[in-house]
């Protein structure tokens, strides 16, 4: 199946000893001048990189206390040795958090401090944790810092919080400075930026799609649900990620928004403009391009007039939406302040569901036995509802509400402890299958334990990478590929419609009851 | 020159060091804006939530208790010590008529940190144990991060010598720090592990701006853990970032 070897699933998270080397062939597709230039950076490799790449290092650190900070800071205590999905998955040193931002580290330490310059003047740097900047160190970089997929789990056991993904993401943001940009993320940003989605699907292929959409509900339920874009004057904007209106099981999760709405009775539209939550400018540290990406999204609730912004599933768009979007769009003062700017999905159905909002029909997903897959970026960089832990436990909630038969995996793998799909911070990529595989070995391990011990039959989650990573990754370690579902599949299936046939049928049984 | 004199040379360019270097960095990480809200979550919703992590992450170093309880057991031993020793030391150079001299002179004070040195040696073992022993340790450190170890247990052995096996004029050098506070050099008790010990204390003040050590000032200045959660609520914007937005109000 695979030119490399799939690690073993134990009964528990087993330490490996380290394996020098084992990932140093795992390199990203370098982006073309035709993805680069777009964007604002070169072509290709600048030629005074070594000067460019200081330069921008210190612009970073003049602009980003986090960096400063976390590059002085670090005492090389070993805490975070052993976090990492991609090194427990691999075994190379180079992927235990400390390492990797050592790669980055010890060229500040050579160049930007007085123990740096003093013994690397002496011929030996590598006696403070310094080191010469020259081109092996920079491949090094490209390919470590491809190999993190900035999930912060290191930051959580970090005693200074040093996250890992703050240096990656710098470390990204030099190297697209002097041309070395990473192909995936940067013709992706290209196409949302100047599309409006990461697929780079025109505004007629998302109505057709669209269309599609209400008839196979109507169809299936009798109802007709309506999935609106473009359309002025709605109430809410959803702006969800582009892999909804298509793959599997994404799909049937926008079914589940469009039922959820249909039911709370509110008007509601998509936008053809801002048809992407997904922004890869936080993956690759620019704040420019994150800053373009989020002014779509003010755009268009601007053009069309809308009161609220809610967003679908998807992790880190909800880490960019909930802790970045006022900052880079804001303020969103010309929206209704009495809701959440922006509000999540789950946060939206549960509040319905309390309310009563919900005629629902649990039994639906009795065919399946649960356990949910908290996202890296939902459960360490964002947050739900108005209380610490709300987006840990509020999606908990949801799928409560909707199935009768859930399980948690173990607890150190759940929660700010969970661990990464293998496929987050821009590393959803054919070219980055190697360590894909590898790094969901903890992830797998955990939904083993559950499928062993409790028939767990499913695994949900609520961000589109981590959907279409598990659909590619499960395979390997011989679960279905179709065991990842989203959490609003199940609210979608279980919610009776208004006026369709199960709501006719329970209505006279009900009242058959009574009588 | 005598052995006084070298030595109040000595404090005089260390104490310089460690204040103008460690003052520098505090200033360039306060200058320095954090512009986007980056704290590690679950995190707390209010500025009194966020004391109350800092101070759970400071005096108790929570979050390296949820990673490892060896780390955490030997270096939050490490640290206390250091704490109890240095209230021990207050009374080296604080004049006897002081205020604070009751509460330094206290028995308790005195005794625990004499003690705390057994605790010390043990955390600074413990973690270069670590240090030599576990392979991922090992692979990230550096000689100098063995050497601050070996520095460090050089400071508590030479200061534990002089508590429990040979004595030195106590009296004749609290005259020499308390003249060294007004600038009045007074002779120095020349026993070979005293100056030993004030000479590795020198050497640690110089390096603590320029190296690793620096992570003392730096854990007040994390975002990820001194940041409150409330980003929907309070836009947070930092200058470079406002200037941006001089375009966008033109576009919009």
């Amino acid at each position: 199946m695979a030119d490399f070897e799939i690690p073993e699933l134990n009964e528990y998270t087993v330490i490996p000893k380290l394996k020098e080397g084992t990932m140093a062939h795992s390199s990203p597709f370098i982006a073309k001048a035709k993805f680069q230039e777009p964007l604002g950076f070169p072509g290709e490799l600048v030629d005074n990189w070594e000067e460019a790449v200081l330069t921008k290092m210190d612009d970073l650190r003049s602009r980003y206390r986090g960096f400063q900070v976390f590059l002085d800071s670090c005492v090389k205590c070993g805490a975070c040795t052993d976090k990492c999905h991609y090194y427990l998955g691999t075994k190379d040193p180079k992927n235990m958090p400390v390492a990797r931002q050592d790669l980055l580290r010890k060229v500040y330490r050579r160049y930007r401090t007085f123990a740096g310059k003093f013994f690397g003047a002496l011929g030996i740097p590598g006696f403070v944790g310094a080191a010469d900047l020259n081109k092996e160190v920079l491949d090094d970089w490209y390919s470590y810092f491809h190999q993190c997929s900035q999930c912060r789990r290191c930051s959580v056991f970090c005693p200074y919080g040093i996250d890992t993904a703050e240096i990656s993401m710098a470390a990204r943001d030099i190297m697209d400075t002097i041309g070395m940009g990473q192909k995936y993320c940067n013709e992706i940003i290209g196409k949302a930026q100047t599309i409006g989605n990461n697929l780079g699907l025109p505004q007629p292929a998302l109505v057709d799609t669209l269309e599609g959409l209400e008839e196979e509900v109507e169809e299936d339920t009798g109802v007709a649900v309506k999935f609106p874009i473009d359309q002025k004057g709605a109430d809410i904007l959803l702006i969800t990620p582009s892999a909804d209106f298509f793959a599997e099981p994404h799909v049937d999760g926008l079914i589940g928004y469009a039922k959820v709405f249909h039911e709370a009775g509110v008007s509601w539209t998509m936008s053809s403009h801002a048809s992407e939550a997904a922004n890869f400018g936080m993956f690759i540290g620019s704040y420019d391009n994150m800053r373009k990406l989020s002014l779509r999204i003010r755009k268009a609730a601007l053009d069309l007039g809308v009161k609220r912004i809610v967003f679908g599933e998807c992790g880190h768009a909800w880490r960019v939406a909930y802790s970045f979007l006022n900052t880079l769009a804001g303020p969103f003062d010309f929206l209704d302040q009495n809701y959440p700017i922006p509000q999540h999905i789950c946060e939206f159905t549960y509040d319905l569901i309390q309310k009563g909002g919900l005629k629902l029909d649990k039994s639906e997903n009795d065919h399946m036995t649960l356990t949910f897959h908290d996202s890296c970026n939902v459960a360490r960089a964002s947050n739900m509802g108005n209380k610490p832990g709300g987006q840990i436990d509020i999606p908990r909630a949801v799928i409560k509400a909707v199935c009768n038969n859930y399980v948690d995996m173990p607890a150190d793998t759940i929660g700010e402890a969970t661990f990464c799909c293998g496929g987050g911070g821009g590393l959803l990529t054919d070219d980055l299958m190697e360590v894909r595989v590898k790094g969901a070995q903890p992830r797998m391990e955990a939904y083993k334990s559950v499928v062993d011990n409790h028939g767990v039959t499913n695994l949900a989650a609520i961000c589109a990478i981590c959907k279409a990573q598990f659909t590619k990754v499960l395979p390997y370690y011989n679960f279905g590929m179709t065991d990842i579902v989203s959490v609003h599949q199940l609210v979608g299936d279980a919610i009776i419609l208004t006026g369709s046939e199960d709501d006719v049928d329970n209505d006279a049984s009900n009242n058959s009851n009574e009588q | 020159m005598s052995a006084s004199v070298v030595y109040a040379l000595a404090f005089y360019a260390a104490t310089a060091i460690l204040v103008i270097g460690v003052v520098r960095k505090i200033v360039q990480y306060a200058k320095t804006p954090a512009p986007l809200k980056i704290p590690t979550m679950p995190a707390p919703v209010t500025q009194g939530g966020v004391v109350m992590r800092m101070a759970s992450e400071i005096v108790l170093f929570n979050s390296l208790f949820k990673s490892n309880k060896w780390i955490w057991i030997f270096g939050w031993m490490f640290h206390l010590s250091l704490l109890l020793a240095f209230f021990r030391h207050m009374r080296y150079v604080i004049s006897p008529d002081s205020f604070l001299m009751p509460i330094i002179g206290f028995e308790m004070v005195q005794a625990f940190g004499k003690y705390a040195g057994f605790a010390m040696l043990i955390g600074l073992a413990g973690l270069l144990v670590r240090r030599i022993v576990v392979d991922r340790v090992r692979y990230i450190s550096s000689p100098s991060d063995y050497l601050m170890l070996l520095l460090i247990l050089g400071i508590a052995a030479t200061g534990m010598m002089m508590s429990f096996v040979s004595h030195v004029d106590i009296v004749m050098l609290k005259e020499f720090m308390l003249g060294l506070l007004v600038f009045n050099i007074q002779p120095l008790p020349t026993d070979t592990v005293l100056l030993v010990h004030l000479s590795l204390v020198i050497v640690l003040m110089v390096i603590f701006p320029i190296s690793k050590l620096l992570h003392a000032p730096g854990v007040f200045f994390s975002p990820t853990r001194n940041q409150v959660d409330n980003s929907r609520t309070k836009r947070h914007l930092a200058p470079w970032a406002a200037e941006l937005e001089a375009d966008r109000k033109a576009g919009e």
